[in-house]
């Protein structure tokens, strides 16, 4: 069964998307790799960012952490608070 | 206390919260918008946060000092939105018996939230904006 998870968008990858949310297809069982895999093929403009982490319901997760439809996911570009 | 806000830091408020009969040194930090970076002059920073997660991250630094140092109080206190020159972008206050803790534990909480609470900043100069560390 194919599902899509939502992904929040911040900082320079809301600008290079234009979006402050995404929907991205998954496959069942889907990992927080495979989401960034797909995210750089729908986005190739990503590529130019430092780096992307990912946030799981409020947690930065590992690329293996499996994703469920209804986690809340955000994409962390590098961050510059202070 | 942990604050995420878009109104202006209120120091004042900040150390009154800060003091304590058991403490013998309050430090306070504060990070604030200068008018230039790399030689570009910047006209206003723009503070973006994922909230509730900025505010988690921020907890989990503060309990990580309060495990290192025997802290009396404690207070982070970050801006988000629009800063101009010479604003408060960030507050942290630190109250301990001895001085050497509260300078330690100051510089702990600053740095630590620079390298890991998804807060961002674009810096937007005369001539054209950046996001900060965004970029290779």
């Amino acid at each position: 069964m194919n599902s899509s998870v939502s992904v929040l968008l911040f900082g320079i990858t809301r600008d290079l998307t234009g979006q402050s949310s995404v929907s991205v297809p998954l496959l069942e069982e889907a990992r927080v790799g495979d989401l960034l895999t797909q995210l750089h093929q729908q986005y190739p403009q990503l590529a130019g960012i430092r780096s992307l982490l990912v946030a799981v319901n409020g947690e930065y997760a590992e690329t293996d952490q499996i994703l469920t439809p209804s986690d809340e996911v955000a994409l962390i570009p590098p961050v510059s608070g202070g | 206390m942990i604050t995420l806000t878009s109104d202006p830091i209120d120091i004042t408020a900040a150390l009154q919260q800060l003091q304590s009969s058991q403490a013998g040194a309050i430090d306070i930090f504060l990070g604030v918008v200068r008018d230039n970076t790399q030689q570009r002059s910047v006209d206003r920073l723009e503070y973006e946060a994922y909230d509730r997660m900025a505010i988690s991250e921020m907890q989990k630094i503060a309990d990580e000092a309060n495990k290192r140092w025997a802290i009396l109080n404690y207070t982070i206190i970050h801006r988000k939105g629009v800063l101009r020159i010479g604003e408060t972008a960030v507050l942290i206050g630190v109250a301990t018996a001895h001085r050497a803790d509260a300078f330690e534990a100051c510089r702990f909480i600053i740095d630590t939230i620079k390298q890991t609470v998804p807060i961002w900043k674009k810096e937007v100069f005369t001539d054209g904006e950046q996001w900060v560390n965004a970029h290779p």
